[in-house]
């Protein structure tokens, strides 16, 4: 595995912390490209799939810097077409996700993805108090965190024309447990952060 | 009758509910009971799992959990999205038993681990074709582009499904009930999914292609099994052709909505009126489905 | 009272690092029975063997024991190096101090106290080792080649030259193997049927080589020098002895749309058919489950225009019973085909092909006669994408070894498409370029160089058809790792080698060891590559692992001449490690009871019926008796054995349980 040299401040590595924490084993790449050639968005993306899987061989804070900054890991849609075809079984779409949590926690985002992380976001909270999603909610709280105001105008009467729209959100019984999920998983989140 | 636990799962409540008419419509013909999981909630989607990974398990746990205390053996789930978190948490879980303790410490339930997630196309296909003959009243005669999307399929080694990269076994349903399925590139490829909000342009890049595929092979409708796919192939069809510079009328249809059409239920009952997308489709000379059903070459293979 | 010498080696600092050698040889000096004891750094060396003459020939010593390495390793040294002062070698024991000790524990005391034990043991097994001598046994000078390809050709020749006679078996109806579907071969571009066929009809006509095609190994039994084998010779439904190969049956034959193997699917052949036309022999054989006569009962048309009558429908099959004293393999291997790759089209594309396909298009005896022209309209493409590492190296689908050859002949591939069609684009797909070889990175420069074949870095993740084109999607990983698309009319994949059909039940039926991935072992990968780990049995060629020509070659040479330096001697000598079922003083005679479960728990059917008579014949008993020249030593029947008459010479349960009681 990974050494920890290469870090002046003594983290560990994020080749090492990705093996720890998801049990992945990024050498297992051997830079064949196939998840670059069928990623829908690799070239949308500043990194594709392959040259990330590179940098995070590379192990230097200054490259992994550029991993967490990057707008791949924001850009990439969990569409599992990379660990589908990918000869050596390297679980990117696990790894993306670990990177994602990562870059939000040191605050390392890329500029652009704030509005797809803005989404997320508003996703989770919506969750977070009824327990189900509520659409419009959830576009709301993205309005209200993004200022796309304009944006999707025209399709919301559309919908709501069609019942689509359903203004109440629906409370589920269970809705206190769900906000203690969220309490556990993001103290257990931030505890990590701590330990660090 | 096949007795099936019931995910529905967010979107089929909101933008999606003619997925749940649909199928609730069609389920007492084709001799599927359902019973919905009582007080579920949302799986998380793509967004639990970009930001918190604890979160991405605990919220389909509890989910899975809820089912197994009903007692139920398999658990239904139309979303595709929901379908691919539910059966990869199941799987996650059940290799894992640290975890599998831990998560369940987090949603206050033990999660045993002994259920099925089982999707539509899964669930359609073991419609004994029979039974489902005598009740066609309209078959469905028409060229369909069946697209499975990235969710339903993937990852391989979990789900499960038929062959990853050229699946039959919606196309196999699809003949059963009198349509053409044709051979595209564009089954298994992503749509843009939970894109469709925050990044417009991706999706109208990456659904036009799909669109445009279907179209130039001749298909005269879209067929999926996933919210997800319909709106961003329905709701976002002005934002695809602006950007491919054409028009393009073909509606895309839940099959849900497809098997309920050629059982003869109404386009109401089915939710044909959500679409943004006007579901018009060519009129056909009717004639009764003589062929018998014959799996396709391919999945015989398998 | 036995006389024992100890003998520790230091092997350097392999044993010496870790375990006190000079206090091992001290205390076994205080075990009863043992007269000398000394260390020595490296004890298998000349001086250190001559501490071991020196000490049997002053001390008169009944036993050795020589605590070093392994007795795989250096058994053999010690031993000679007892006979040679006249102590039987058998007296002579090895304790493993290496392997069992010193690489397996740290430095510490009780690595040394447990060097102690490991000696103490071996002293007393030796104390009641008897001498025994070695079991002679004559070799019978026929060689079994098993494959007729280039390999097996090869060696039988070589054999045969060497004045010794071969049974040359091959399961096709011809041999000649892959090598006769080339086209052409790197890194020379000569003609691969120019260079083969003539030692094909070499083969058919050494008067050492008795050649049986179209047919495959039955049954082996016996051991090295003494092996004795069944030969299934499948039906032809010929006359082979009236055949006179005109072709006129195939010309009649109606079936004539049979996808044709030599051809890799490609062709097609008719129900009775020759291979291929250079084929060795030019005998034809009906193919039953494809033709009509024996399909439906009805035609013969075969029958009806052969102008020899020489068509035989009720021809059954022989079995042909041979002796042999050793057995090469030359098995060779495959390639899996197209439907392989659920992202290349899971073969539904007529246009994706093979490697040895794509052979068959570039060869002038091909479907094509040498024209590249694309499986689906007979197009010449003007775009081909060539696929390296299609299922090799490839964990998740394929196989995770390098099948060796793609590299060097999906050049040639390209470079060939390049000579024959000016104009075309030649691009290959590529992971690494594995060039090593005489000649071979020159080959690969060339055709990047001179022929201006497109390499480029990176996989294909897809492939699929739109307008009669097929869309390539790969990525260049020079290129920022971006993807590629290429609008191609025909691809080329070069699919993993892997071991051929049948290889497994060959291997289990030889008792030959297999690896994972079911290519053939090598007794050493370094040192013994072309022995197998049963005495007698040799290997040659791919059926060990995917190799190209020359290295086939050599290796079947190799093997070649292990059977002739072994068909060099009248009889072998081996080890009398074998098992002996007791003899008492009459009235008992053994105390075996002919219960004879021994029998069929033996593998090696060494268990023979023994009946004690008395002088004037009168039968006393049935006992068992082990055939020492068939006996492998395994001791299944001395574990078996419920009146514990059977003994293992040189491990008889009075050594072991000596031995156990020693530790």
């Amino acid at each position: 595995m990974a050494g920890e040299s290469n870090h002046h401040n003594g983290d560990k590595t994020l080749s090492v912390r990705i093996y720890e924490q998801v049990n992945e084993s990024v050498f297992r790449c051997y830079q064949c490209g196939k998840c670059s050639a069928g990623c829908p968005l690799s070239e949308d993306m500043d990194y594709p799939p392959s040259q990330l899987m590179r940098m995070l061989q590379l192990e230097t804070p200054e490259v992994e810097a550029n991993i967490l900054r990057s707008y791949t890991i924001w850009l990439c849609l969990t569409c599992e077409t990379c660990i589908a075809r990918c000869p050596q079984e390297v679980d990117i779409p696990k790894i993306m996700d670990f990177l994602r949590s990562e870059s939000l926690r040191r605050k390392k985002v890329h500029p652009s993805a704030k509005d797809i992380i803005s989404f997320h976001k508003s996703f989770l909270d919506s969750i977070k108090y009824t327990g189900r999603l509520h659409e419009v909610g959830l576009i709301a709280g993205y309005k209200f965190r993004t200022y796309h105001l304009l944006k999707d105008l025209p399709v919301a009467p559309k919908l709501f024309l069609r019942g689509k729209l359903k203004l109440f959100p629906h409370f589920i019984k269970g809705k206190s447990v769900i906000s203690r999920i969220f309490t556990k998983t993001f103290r257990e989140y931030k505890g990590k952060e701590a330990e660090k | 009758m096949m007795r099936l636990g019931y995910f529905p799962g967010c979107s089929l409540l909101g933008t999606a509910r003619e997925y749940d008419e649909s199928l609730r419509a069609i389920s007492h013909k084709t001799g599927i009971e359902l019973f919905e999981i009582p007080d579920w909630n949302c799986c998380g989607a793509s967004a639990a799992h970009c930001i918190n990974h604890d979160l991405s398990l605990a919220l389909p746990a509890r989910i899975l959990a809820l089912a197994e205390k009903e007692k139920l053996e398999e658990i239904l789930v139309p979303c595709a999205a929901c379908f691919n978190r539910l059966d990869v948490v199941r799987h996650e879980l059940i290799s894992d038993e640290k975890l599998r303790q831990r998560i369940s410490g987090i949603i206050e339930m033990d999660f045993q681990g002994n259920i099925k997630v089982i999707n539509i196309i899964e669930a359609l296909s073991r419609i004994p074709s029979d039974g489902l003959k005598e009740q066609i009243l309209k078959p469905f005669q028409y060229t369909v582009a069946c697209y499975y999307g990235c969710l339903l399929v993937r990852p391989p080694k979990i789900v499960n499904f038929d062959r990853a990269e050229d699946p039959q076994i919606m196309d196999d349903v699809m003949k059963k009930i009198g349509a053409d399925t044709i051979d595209w590139a564009y089954k298994v490829e992503c749509c843009g999914a939970g894109f469709s909000v925050s990044r417009t342009d991706i999706v109208a890049k990456l659904s036009g292609k799909i669109i445009k595929d279907a179209v130039q092979r001749g298909a005269e409708a879209i067929i999926v099994a996933c919210p997800m796919c319909h709106s961003n192939l329905d709701m976002r069809r002005s934002e695809i052709e602006r950007l491919e510079g054409r028009k393009y009328s073909i509606p895309v249809l839940y099959i849900t909505q497809a098997i309920g059409l050629a059982l003869g239920i109404s386009n109401k009952k089915l939710g044909l009126h959500r679409h943004i997308v006007p579901v018009k489709l060519p009129l056909k000379v009717k004639t009764v489905v003589e062929k018998e059903f014959v799996p396709t070459a391919k999945a015989e293979e398998e | 009272m036995s006389r024992i010498g100890v003998f520790i080696c230091h092997c350097g600092e392999n044993i010496g690092a870790t375990v006190d050698c000079g206090k091992v040889a001290e205390t076994c000096l205080n075990i009863p029975g043992v007269v000398h004891s000394e260390d020595y750094k490296y004890m298998c060396s000349d001086p250190g063997q001559n501490l071991i003459r020196e000490a049997i020939r002053e001390k008169n010593l009944t036993g050795v024991v020589v605590g070093a390495c392994s007795p795989r390793m250096h058994e053999p040294t010690f031993r000679r190096a007892c006979a040679e002062t006249g102590l039987n070698p058998f007296l002579c024991e090895m304790a493993n101090l290496r392997e069992h000790c010193s690489w397996v524990h740290e430095k510490a005391d009780v690595t040394t106290r447990k060097a102690i034990d490991l000696t103490r043991m071996l002293i007393e097994k030796v104390k009641r080792n008897q001498p025994l001598y070695p079991i002679k046994v004559p070799v019978t000078h026929t060689a079994l080649v098993i494959g007729g390809g280039i390999g097996g050709i090869q060696a039988s020749l070589d054999i045969a030259n060497a004045g010794h006679k071969v049974i040359l078996v091959e399961r096709d109806p011809s041999i000649g193997g892959h090598m006769a579907q080339l086209s052409e071969t790197f890194p020379t571009l000569d003609c691969s049927q120019c260079i083969l066929t003539p030692r094909m009809v070499e083969v058919a006509q050494h008067p050492n080589i008795t050649l049986y095609t179209y047919s495959e190994l039955e049954s082996i039994s016996g051991f090295i020098g003494n092996f004795t084998v069944e030969i299934r010779k499948k039906a032809r439904s010929i006359d082979e002895k009236l055949c006179t190969g005109c072709g006129i049956c195939m010309q009649k034959c109606p079936v004539k749309k049979i996808p044709s193997e030599f051809n890799a699917g490609l062709g097609n052949r008719t129900a009775i058919y020759v291979p291929f036309p250079q084929a060795v022999p030019n005998i034809p054989v009906i193919d039953k489950s494809n033709c009509t006569y024996y399909i439906r009962g009805k035609c013969k048309a075969c029958e009806k225009f052969c102008p020899a009558d020489a068509i035989r429908f009720d021809q059954e099959d022989e079995i042909i019973e041979a002796d042999v004293g050793a057995v090469v393999l030359a098995t060779g291997f495959d390639v899996v085909g197209t439907g392989f790759f659920p992202e290349y089209g899971y073969g539904n594309y007529k246009d994706v092909i093979t490697g040895l396909q794509y052979e068959r298009l570039a060869s002038a005896s091909g479907p094509t006669l040498g024209v590249i022209k694309r499986p689906s309209d007979g197009e010449i493409p003007e775009t081909v994408v060539f696929i390296a590492c299609a299922g090799s190296r490839d964990a998740a689908k394929g196989i995770e070894y390098c099948s060796k050859i793609c590299c060097m002949y999906t050049a040639k591939h390209a470079m060939l498409y390049k000579h024959k069609v000016h104009n075309g684009k030649a691009y290959i797909f590529y992971m690494d370029i594995r060039a090593g070889g005489k000649m071979y990175e020159e080959f690969v420069r060339r055709a990047v160089e001179e022929d201006h074949v497109n390499y480029i870095r990176g996989r294909v993740s897809r492939i699929y058809e739109e307008n009669g084109k097929l869309i390539v999607k790969g990525a260049d990983t020079l290129m920022g790792h971006k993807p590629v698309e290429i609008k191609a009319d025909l691809v080329v994949l070069a699919t993993a080698g892997v071991a051929n059909k049948g290889a497994e039940e060959l291997a289990q039926k030889l008792h030959v060891s297999y690896d994972p991935y079911y290519f053939f072992a090598e007794a050493h990968p370094k040192l013994r590559p072309v022995e197998t780990n049963t005495a007698g049995i040799f290997l040659a060629g791919a059926c060990q692992a995917p190799k190209d020509i020359p290295e086939t070659v050599a290796q079947a040479s190799g093997a070649g001449s292990k059977v002739a330096a072994l068909f060099s001697q009248s009889e072998l000598t081996r080890e009398p490690v074998v098992a002996v079922v007791n003899r008492t003083a009459p009235p008992v005679f053994s105390t075996c009871v002919g219960c004879f479960l021994c029998q069929p728990a033996c593998p090696y059917q060494a268990i023979e019926k023994e009946e004690i008579k008395t002088r004037d014949g009168k039968l006393i008993k049935v006992v068992a008796k082990i055939n020492e020249g068939l006996c492998q030593g395994c001791g299944t029947c001395v574990a078996l054995c419920r009146s514990k008459s059977i003994d293992l010479q040189g491990f008889t349960n009075e050594q072991m349980y000596a031995q156990i009681m020693a530790s």
